[in-house]
């Protein structure tokens, strides 16, 4: 027995591949900027880079609201309820084959360490990574208002501190998709919204508070 | 139809406002008219008396310029510097070499320390008014030939006559040939010292200034080197590097240089595209001339990056002396004059700079241990507001210093006498006379000794399509690898972070690999599960 739940509206899943595409595209076009790699001369990096940073700020606005409007903000209160079980099944248990400890439902989508994962984008890769390149794109501006400790090259260095958390959650959490009940199963449901829960993943949700 | 109809209307009045304005830009003045100007005329002080008939402020206007004194005190330290005593590492210097020298002089017969600074009559009118067929000759002290004259004597050179009373009645303002047959010709040739000022500018294309361009602005020097009272404004003993400024509206009165970039175009200049406020902020680190003048020497004349005067006096089987050309038929040696190194289409050194350059004189003592020995230096202050990165020019010489006194000397080498090198190629002659000449004590001991100077870059304004690109200075090897004072993303990178950042990108890589490979490794466990 196998039991389908939607479980990522419309907007979210746009927001998610938006997001996603914008962000590898900065990750790329940064890194050109950067020096790393010279696949992108710096002129056309820099004005894909803004581009990019600009649509990813407007989609962030309209995700803020809509956690807000919709309360869904509330998926990413930690928790540290069975956070343990969930070390213990990514460290040892997936190997043999457990059940996955966490059962999704629309209202708790996320299992605690996503919840930690996203919140700590959310709460600290994002505003870095904001905060750091909006004052890179109006430093001229801002250059007086600056403490004399903090110039151009704290401003990049922090920002560029951003990318590289970025870059390695992006990691992660690409791995992480493909520990579904086969490799595609997560990114299927983040592409349709519908995920498929499996007989020994299937709980009745519990029922929710207020 | 209204609109089509107005059109021709239009037309007619910007035909009409042509037509008034085109005779206003010449004068209004007739010279060929004047019966001052019939002659005949034996000298050019001739010539000079009689504009000076109408003309009367023109003379104590010009003799108060540099144009006239050659001489400059460096308002930094004080320095007496200007042409006459100053050196360089291309001709090195001008005293004893005067009637040569100042061929390039506005005046008449300075040939020596005799010369008459106050009188008037001396002021040569004609070397910058003139609209053709007037030609100061070098050896002459600054005459034209006024009868067809071999020089130097026997050479087989032949010069004039002049026709003092054409040349006179037919005066006009200053142009690119009257200012360039000086300024072009620096350094005893075409584009020898500048770089960015040589004969092709005469009849500049596009590509190569996009203001003095005939099928440009067709500007004249003194579109920008705006003059008044014969004083022309700018200067590359006092740049003024930094103008951070808007632009100068019409008829304002303001001590600031006309002939900077900003004085027409202001600060923030960039008004089109994504990137214009961003190109506009780059203004506080970089002068206009940095992008704008992508390289120098652009119209096919080359300039000396190099000159070694040491190699000079070499003389073929013969006892003559030689020239040996390259493959495009420039020189690169000369018996005169040694070895030569040219360059076209130069790209730019780049440095600091707030304008300020002190000189090394007849008097400073150089340390050769520690050659190159700089002949300017260029101030400025990395990152500082008072300063920009500038284009310049970096000319590589190799001329004779005393090896006592340790001083750079002057060489007689121009006038065919017994001590001039060019004549005689005896060097020690050469610097006895011309050390003699300049007051400038000479033990007798030399040696040759590497210089360098620098020379700023500025005209030769390309259209801004061949601006430099944003990767031409932001990358690894960019042409400001080595300028220091600003970040320069792209360039500058935080080693430390780039290895924490990259470290812990490869230990998460590795994580998820080695996760998944065990995930493979325990499926068959699983699916018996």
């Amino acid at each position: 027995m196998s039991q389908r739940v939607y479980l990522f509206t419309r907007f979210e899943r746009f927001w998610h591949w938006g997001q996603a595409a914008l962000v590898l595209v900065l990750l790329f076009s940064g890194f050109a900027i950067r020096g790393y790699h010279d696949l992108l001369h710096f002129g056309p990096a820099v004005r894909l880079h803004e581009t990019a940073a600009w649509l990813l700020i407007g989609l962030w606005v309209f995700a803020i609201f809509w956690h807000f409007t919709t309360g869904q903000w509330r998926q990413y209160i930690p928790t540290l309820e069975r956070i343990g079980a969930m070390v213990r099944f990514y460290a040892y248990g997936i190997f043999l084959g457990e059940p996955h400890p966490y059962r999704q439902t629309p209202q708790r989508k996320h299992n605690p360490l996503q919840r930690l994962a996203y919140l700590g984008v959310k709460l600290v890769i994002n505003p870095l990574v904001w905060v750091t390149g909006l004052a890179y794109l109006f430093w001229e501006p801002l250059r007086e208002l600056a403490p004399a400790w903090l110039g151009l090259e704290q401003v990049a260095g922090l920002h560029v501190l951003g990318a590289f958390l970025m870059l390695a959650f992006v990691i992660i959490h690409v791995y992480l998709t493909t520990t579904g009940h086969t490799p595609l199963a997560h990114i299927k449901a983040m592409i349709t919204g519908w995920e498929t829960l499996h007989d020994d993943e299937v709980i009745e949700p519990r029922p929710r508070k207020g | 139809m209204r609109g089509q109809n107005s059109r021709p209307g239009l037309r007619c009045l910007v035909g009409l406002v042509l037509l008034w304005a085109l005779p206003a830009l010449a004068s209004t003045a007739d010279h060929r008219q004047f019966a001052e100007l019939e002659g005949p005329f034996a000298s050019g002080e001739e010539v000079t008396e009689a504009c000076l008939g109408c003309h009367t402020e023109a003379a104590e206007e010009v003799m108060a310029t540099r144009h006239w004194t050659w001489e400059y005190h460096n308002p930094l330290d004080g320095e007496v510097l200007g042409k006459k005593s100053m050196l360089n590492g291309f001709c090195i210097a001008d005293r004893s070499n005067e009637a040569f020298c100042q061929s390039c002089h506005i005046g008449y017969g300075w040939e020596d320390e005799t010369f008459d600074f106050s009188n008037p009559f001396k002021v040569d009118c004609l070397s910058c008014h003139n609209t053709g067929d007037y030609k100061k000759v070098a050896g002459l002290a600054g005459h034209p030939a006024y009868e067809r004259t071999e020089y130097p004597p026997g050479s087989g050179k032949f010069h004039g006559p002049t026709d003092l009373v054409e040349v006179a009645r037919n005066v006009g303002p200053t142009s690119r040939e009257t200012c360039g047959s000086c300024h072009f010709y620096g350094g005893g040739g075409d584009g020898v010292k500048h770089g960015d000022l040589d004969s092709s500018l005469v009849d500049a294309h596009r590509d190569l200034d996009v203001h003095m361009a005939v099928d440009g602005g067709d500007f004249r020097c003194s579109t920008c080197h705006q003059t008044e009272s014969h004083a022309v404004p700018g200067s590359r003993i006092q740049v003024s590097a930094v103008d951070d400024n808007r632009a100068i509206r019409r008829g304002e009165q303001t001590d600031r240089n006309p002939a900077t970039c900003q004085a027409c175009h202001g600060n923030a200049p960039h008004e089109e595209g994504p990137m214009a406020t961003r190109l506009n902020e780059h203004t506080r680190a970089l002068a206009c001339q940095t992008c704008h003048i992508p390289t120098f020497a652009r119209g096919g004349v080359p300039t000396k990056m190099g000159w070694d005067w040491s190699t000079g006096g070499q003389l073929d089987e013969d006892g003559k002396p030689f020239q040996r050309k390259d493959d495009d038929g420039h020189v690169i040696y000369d018996s005169k004059k040694g070895d030569f190194t040219l360059g076209e289409n130069v790209v730019t050194e780049y440095v600091w700079f707030n304008g300020d350059v002190t000189f090394t004189t007849t008097e400073t003592e150089i340390d050769p241990d520690n050659a190159p020995v700089p002949i300017n230096t260029y101030h400025g202050t990395p990152g500082g507001e008072d300063s920009r990165i500038w284009p310049v020019k970096l000319f590589h010489g190799k001329q004779p210093y005393d090896t006592v006194h340790n001083t750079l000397l002057v060489p007689h080498v121009a006038i065919p006498d017994d001590s001039a090198f060019w004549f005689n190629f005896d060097w020690a002659k050469a610097l006895e006379a011309g050390t003699e000449a300049a007051g400038q004590p000479f033990s007798g001991e030399f040696d040759f000794v590497e210089t360098t100077m620098l020379w700023p870059i500025t005209h030769m304004v390309a259209p801004d399509e061949q601006a430099l690109k944003c990767g031409s200075c932001h990358a690894d090897e960019g042409r400001l690898a080595d300028v220091e004072g600003v970040w320069l993303p792209g360039r500058d990178r935080h080693q430390l972070l780039d290895r924490f950042g990259f470290g812990l990108a490869g230990l998460m890589l590795l994580g998820v690999l080695g996760h998944g490979a065990l995930r493979i490794a325990t499926r068959n466990r699983r699916k018996e599960h």
